[in-house]
């Protein structure tokens, strides 16, 4: 009876929040969000993405989604649903999803599923992510050349591997320009608070910092460096129009060519289990127009774009200098290997600040 | 000096949603209602507070949609949890659940516009004083009326005669309906106000804070309210330290953080949830300062017809 009542509620929910139209001969492709659409950041541009996917494809699939699911056992009910609902193909987009996915992926090998940002895996289970922290390597150069006070402000999210390597990017970057740059770390311990976020940035301000970059989701950081006339980088999408004279550039997550070409590889019967971790140069993350800063700095931005997309640059460059003074070992030849990137958790040479947790 | 300026400012904006919406939730509490729907009833105060500011470019104008959402949420909660005496546990949560979908659905055609914040107050002479000139003459209203409301609340339970039956209602309601008032009428209203403030302090956040609107901005200062209520021991006055003790404590650790103290963030980030808490075991261990929660709050009453 429980279990009845629990399906006519998942059941319930599904129909209230689904864009479905029924066509049998199309490709059912399903999507599972973390937050609201309209959350302006994560999981509004992976909606972008499936609008994207729409547009190329509409005529041969049909889109399924399902917004505000909540990371746990909601998830994997969630994710059943819509393998009930005879979606072939879906993409569950956040972190936390990564063991429910894996549950019911086993439960039906014949439906392929895409994890975003995990390391699970299975003959129908891939994973995909960003190399964000290219972006970062760029922000950090542009953060050098702007800063007038040679204090930079960062707000974190929670100190995770990702969020880490973004601070070392940014600072192995700027410190090439400036070596002496002090980057001040305020760790908001949310994704989304606004309020928090604009609290963390007013002091950051405050202490001192004329540049502001964020881990977090809302563009509440962006509008308090607006309103006292410093700069600042977007984070997730594109964020100008909270700074339009704030705003130097920002990290897009644009999955749009991601979910395109695995959709095709069903549609053409192709599909395997991989794990693409893919940065500029396979489009999985875009950077915003370079603006608000003289064109020498913009110059020397893209050259840096250029140059990490040609794979002529790598942000984690060996050698590099740990917090401790110690070199940290290079175990990918000339630069540190993607597992060390994965799994960072220490801070390199001039930042002096203590990772939470060290 | 400048620093602690900006920092005394802060933290008055981040005090200023928490007493809006705890010092509604008192008065609702005092008559013996328990509405656990303040973070439903802020965050469609949000939604509609900035839909009214956007729409006709008054701030003053959203913060009255937000106030009126606010009391329409409440009302939902009075007709469930008063009129068919349904649970009052159940009914807040299931108001806070309510809440954030509404919010969703009435700012989903706001999200990513922008208005123009609530303006500052600036007195010449007196808002240059250094130190406490913007401290005192340089804040938005809502931090001006968010003192008024506070001592208003406080004499209107503690001097009148209104505040004295309403209190009557919230700690023997049975008395007080033999004595001949209309206990449901009187909680009616109280709820009402209760869910007028929730809605002009989620207002607050579009309209003064961080001026945009995102589905879920409140992020739990409905819930911090109800716990000052319980930390306040039901005292307008305690209420008061209460907020800013709230506010000055996470504007701290964020800026303890940028000062680079070696404390873990996580710990910071969950040291006024600790303050709280240690604060609360203070005052009911000190012997007068003990709990003093309306002896009917949260039980159903049906008067006998």
């Amino acid at each position: 009876m429980r279990k009845s009542l629990l399906a006519l509620a998942a059941g319930l929910l599904l129909a209230g929040s689904v864009s479905a139209t029924s066509a049998a001969d199309k490709l059912k492709v399903g999507f599972i969000y973390l937050g609201p659409i309209g959350d302006l950041g994560w999981t509004y541009q992976h909606d972008l993405a499936r609008q994207a996917l729409v547009k190329e494809l509409g005529d041969q699939i049909e889109t399924t989604y399902l917004e505000n699911v909540p990371e746990g056992p909601d998830a994997e009910r969630s994710i059943e649903q819509l393998v009930r609902a005879g979606n072939k193909l879906i993409f569950t987009t956040s972190f936390g999803y990564m063991d429910p996915t894996l549950k019911v992926a086993k439960k039906y090998p014949n439906v392929h599923f895409e994890h975003a940002t995990g390391y699970k895996r299975n003959p129908n289970m891939s994973t995909y992510s960003a190399r964000w922290w290219q972006g970062r390597y760029i922000q950090g150069l542009i953060a050098a050349k702007m800063t007038k006070s040679g204090v930079l402000g960062y707000i974190g999210s929670f100190p995770i591997p990702e969020v880490v390597s973004g601070i070392n990017a940014t600072m192995l970057a700027a410190q090439t320009i400036k070596p002496d740059i002090k980057v001040k770390i305020i760790w908001a311990n949310t994704w989304f608070d606004p309020g928090k976020e604009a609290d963390a940035a007013k002091a950051l301000i405050d202490q001192g910092a004329d540049v502001i970059m964020q881990h977090t989701d809302s563009p509440a950081a962006m509008q308090i460096a607006s309103e006292r006339g410093k700069l600042a980088f977007g984070q997730d999408s594109e964020m100008i129009k909270f700074g339009p004279k704030t705003q130097l550039t920002s990290i897009l997550d644009t999955w749009g060519p991601y979910y395109i070409e695995r959709v095709k590889a069903e549609l053409a019967g192709t599909w395997k289990s991989q794990d693409s971790w893919g940065g500029l140069d396979s489009h999985m993350f875009a950077m915003a127009p370079y603006t608000n800063m003289p064109d020498d700095v913009k110059k020397l931005a893209e050259d840096a774009q250029a140059a990490i997309t040609a794979g002529k640059l790598h942000p984690f460059k060996c050698p590099i200098v740990g917090q401790d003074g110690k070199p940290v070992e290079c175990k990918g030849g000339d630069h540190l290997d993607d597992g060390q990137i994965l799994g960072m958790n220490f801070y390199v040479k001039g930042i002096d600040d203590k990772l939470p947790g060290k | 000096m400048e620093l602690i300026e900006a920092i005394i400012l802060s933290v008055l904006a981040a005090s200023t949603p928490l007493l809006i919406a705890a010092t509604g939730e008192l008065v609702t509490e005092r008559s013996g209602v328990l509405n656990l729907g303040v973070e439903g009833m802020m965050i469609v105060g949000a939604a509609c507070g900035f839909a009214g500011a956007w729409l006709t470019g008054s701030i003053f104008i959203g913060a009255l949609f937000g106030i009126i959402a606010g009391t329409m949420m409440s009302l939902i909660f009075a007709l469930m949890a008063l009129g068919f005496a349904v649970n009052q546990v159940a009914t807040g949560l299931a108001l806070t659940i309510l809440g954030v979908g509404l919010s969703g659905l009435i700012g989903a055609g706001f999200v990513g516009e922008r208005i123009t914040p609530a303006v500052h107050l600036a007195i010449p002479g007196l808002t240059d004083i250094p130190l406490v000139g913007r401290v005192l003459f340089g804040e938005d209203g809502f931090v001006y009326f968010s003192i008024a409301l506070v001592v208003g609340v406080w004499w209107f339970l503690y001097r009148t005669r209104a505040g004295l039956i309403l209190r009557a209602c919230g700690d023997n309601h049975a008395s007080a309906h033999a004595l001949g008032y209309p206990v449901l009428r009187i909680r009616t209203f109280a709820v009402m106000f209760g869910g007028a403030c929730a809605g002009l302090a989620g207002s607050y956040l579009p309209l003064a804070y961080t001026p945009f609107f995102i589905p879920g901005m409140t992020a739990g200062r409905g819930w911090i309210a109800l716990a000052l209520v319980v930390f306040s021991s039901w005292r307008p006055g305690r209420l008061v330290v209460g907020a800013y003790l709230f506010g000055a404590v996470t504007i701290l650790q964020l800026h303890a953080q940028g000062w680079g103290i070696g404390i873990p963030s996580q710990f910071m980030s969950a040291l006024p949830y600790l303050a709280t808490v240690i604060v609360l075991v203070l005052l009911s261990r000190a012997r007068s300062g003990g709990s003093t929660a309306p002896a009917a709050l949260g039980t159903v009453f049906v008067p006998d017809r």
